[in-house]
């Protein structure tokens, strides 16, 4: 019986990565804990104060509100950050990649091998804010762990075509990029704070096309217990699509760099 | 030609299975081509090689030792022309061929923030041996690359040549059949070079095919059986070192220097001195059977060179007088 290549290249990165979870693993829950406290008793208390605030969040308190928005863009910035710099490393500094493809392997192991990898750190970072989560009682609800697996998906749909994006990357000032223009935007403007109505209608579309919202809706349903099942099998369809396109655009792209 | 089983199987079984013929090379290459764009980097050779041999590709920079090498790594497809490797078509059999072979790439892709031993075993993962298997060869590839003491050391802290030695026991963690070593012992001290050269003659005395890369001459004479000499993409020469050497150069060479400038004027004097002159940028040689005749031959014409050595020819001369060029810049 033969390793499927996918997991034989994910326990490469299992083991750089048991040098430096313990500290990896402190910053997943102490920071949803940081934001959670300014979010929450800071902006929080302005906004439950605020009459009508209840209508746009759907009548919860804003830290319920905000607390899935914390699962799923913790995967999102776990999944893109390490699609960019380890991915180019592979290739061009480190080369990692090309010693892989010198064995049995090839790039589709790698690709697919990242997924694993992707999706096992972005579980790991998601349970511990839900684990943060959990400690206070008006974030705290079973939905929490459904809403690990969306943050899952949401990791991997932003790793997956940021994986195919670095592989042609190069010079990483091109990263800086990334996190400058589509991440912390989408942190910031694709729902995971307050509800996109509060949008225009252009930045909505836009925030709509990135599957981040997609998932922050889907968690959020999940945590205050609102399931509106046909909406979430959408959503998830759509998510499921970011990944499956960036891993095909990766595989694509990889072999052309390996196999020059 | 049978096809390899492919589950991972070891020495043993591997014998059972797999029967070469003896008229079967391990590599064939029949007027194979690699163009990048518009630039052709291997243009039209041939090449065999048998099992067990030990096989040398010779040349300057860009000559297209690595494109070729890369290719029968099947890592980089061919463009045109034919090329087997045990009789598979890397075209079609690529895993298959690699599952087989070890490969010392021309730069390192070792993972510098692990250890050695780290290193090792996540390459026989990456072919799927079982951990206790790949932790059993990554300590006797320890012991065969003298690198022991520092199994654990992180990569980064090794020296250059320590960490070419790494690449090639990581290279062997698969036992492979073929080995191909793209510049084993560039950056290398002259001991770990000739630790290194004892170490590939013993994988060789164990069956092991070995194709190799090298700016070196000594290296060339002292490993191959047989070697092709590359230039701009072609095979310029071919045979074994010491039939290149008697076919194209002389018995003996005379190196002269002269005093600054003195070489490009003295060599118009040393016309007829030997078989052939050739003028270097800092030093002149005279090609003849006889050195010492020769040396003083230019003696009785007035040359006084600061030195003058006599030495017998290598295949550093086979390649000046094939391409004229000198191998190394
Ligand atoms: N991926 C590539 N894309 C474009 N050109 C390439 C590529 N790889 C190699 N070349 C070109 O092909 C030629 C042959 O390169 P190759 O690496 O095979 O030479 P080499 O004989 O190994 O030289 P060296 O001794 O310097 O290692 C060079 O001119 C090089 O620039
Ligand atoms: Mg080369």
């Amino acid at each position: 019986m033969t390793t499927p290549g996918a997991f034989r290249v994910a326990s490469w990165s299992l083991t750089a990565y048991r040098r430096f979870w313990r500290l990896n693993l402190l910053s997943s829950l102490v920071q949803p804990m940081l934001y959670l406290l300014g979010l929450g008793v800071g902006v929080g208390s302005l906004v439950d104060r605020n009459v009508g605030s209840g209508d746009v969040l759907g009548s919860v308190s804003y830290v319920a509100f905000v607390a899935p928005g914390l699962l799923i863009t913790t995967a999102m910035a776990l999944g893109a950050g390490e699609s960019m710099w380890p991915v180019m490393g592979g290739l061009t500094w480190q080369r990692g990649y090309h010693g892989i493809a010198a064995t049995e392997l090839e790039a589709r192991d790698i690709v697919l091998g990242h997924a694993t990898w992707m999706a096992v750190r972005c579980g790991i970072a998601a349970a511990a804010v839900a684990l943060a989560l959990a400690c206070f009682g008006e974030t705290r609800s079973w939905g929490l762990i459904p809403g690990v697996l969306v943050a899952i998906l949401v990791g991997l749909s932003f790793a997956m075509p940021i994986m195919a994006f670095s592989i042609g990357v190069k010079l990483d000032g091109a990263f800086a990029g990334v996190q400058r223009f589509l991440i912390i935007p989408l942190f910031l403007f694709g729902g995971a704070f307050y509800p996109l109505t509060q949008l225009p209608t252009l930045v909505q579309w836009i925030a709509k096309f990135f599957p981040l919202w997609h998932g922050v809706v889907v968690a959020r349903d999940f945590s205050l217990g609102t399931v509106d099942w046909p909406g979430v099998a959408g959503h998830l369809a759509y998510i499921s699509v970011w990944i499956a396109a960036g891993i095909w655009v990766a595989t694509v792209r990889l072999r052309g760099k390996l196999y020059p | 030609m049978r096809v390899w089983r492919r589950n991972y199987s070891g020495r043993a079984t591997r014998r059972k299975y797999y029967r070469p013929s003896m008229t079967e090379p391990l590599i064939v290459a029949e007027n194979l081509r690699k163009r990048f764009g518009e630039f052709t980097a291997v243009d039209g050779i041939d090449v065999q090689v048998q099992k067990g041999e030990a096989f040398g590709f010779l040349g300057p920079n860009g000559a297209g030792k690595s494109s070729t090498m890369r290719m029968i790594a099947c890592v980089s497809p061919v463009t045109s022309g034919h090329l087997r490797v045990f009789g598979l078509d890397p075209a079609t059999h690529g895993a298959a061929i690699r599952r087989r072979i070890g490969v010392v790439p021309q730069l390192d892709t070792l993972d510098v923030e692990l250890s050695v031993q780290e290193n090792l075993w996540l390459y026989g993962r990456f072919f799927d041996l079982p951990r206790a298997e790949a932790k059993r060869r990554a300590a006797e590839l320890l012991e065969f690359a003298q690198l022991t003491e520092r199994a654990k050391s992180v990569v980064e802290t090794l020296s250059g040549g320590m960490k070419r030695r790494l690449s090639i026991a990581r290279s062997l963690i698969n036992e492979p059949e073929l080995l191909l070593l793209d510049e084993p012992t560039t950056g290398l001290d002259p001991q770990a070079r000739h630790v290194l050269w004892d170490r590939l003659y013993r994988l060789k005395q164990q069956g092991v095919t070995l194709v190799l890369t090298t700016h070196y001459m000594d290296e060339a004479e002292q490993l191959c059986d047989r070697l092709v000499v590359m230039d701009q993409g072609k095979i310029v020469a071919e045979g074994s070192p010491r039939s290149l050497i008697e076919q194209y150069a002389t018995r003996e060479v005379l190196e002269l220097r002269f005093a600054a400038d003195g070489n490009e004027a003295a060599f118009p004097k040393l016309e007829g001195i030997g078989d052939r002159q050739e003028l270097l940028p800092d030093r002149v040689l005279v090609y003849a059977d006889d050195g010492e005749h020769a040396l003083a031959e230019a003696h009785r014409r007035g040359l006084e060179p600061e030195s003058a050595l006599v030495r017998r020819a290598s295949l550093e001369d086979v390649f000046l007088l094939l391409t004229g060029r000198s191998l190394v810049d």
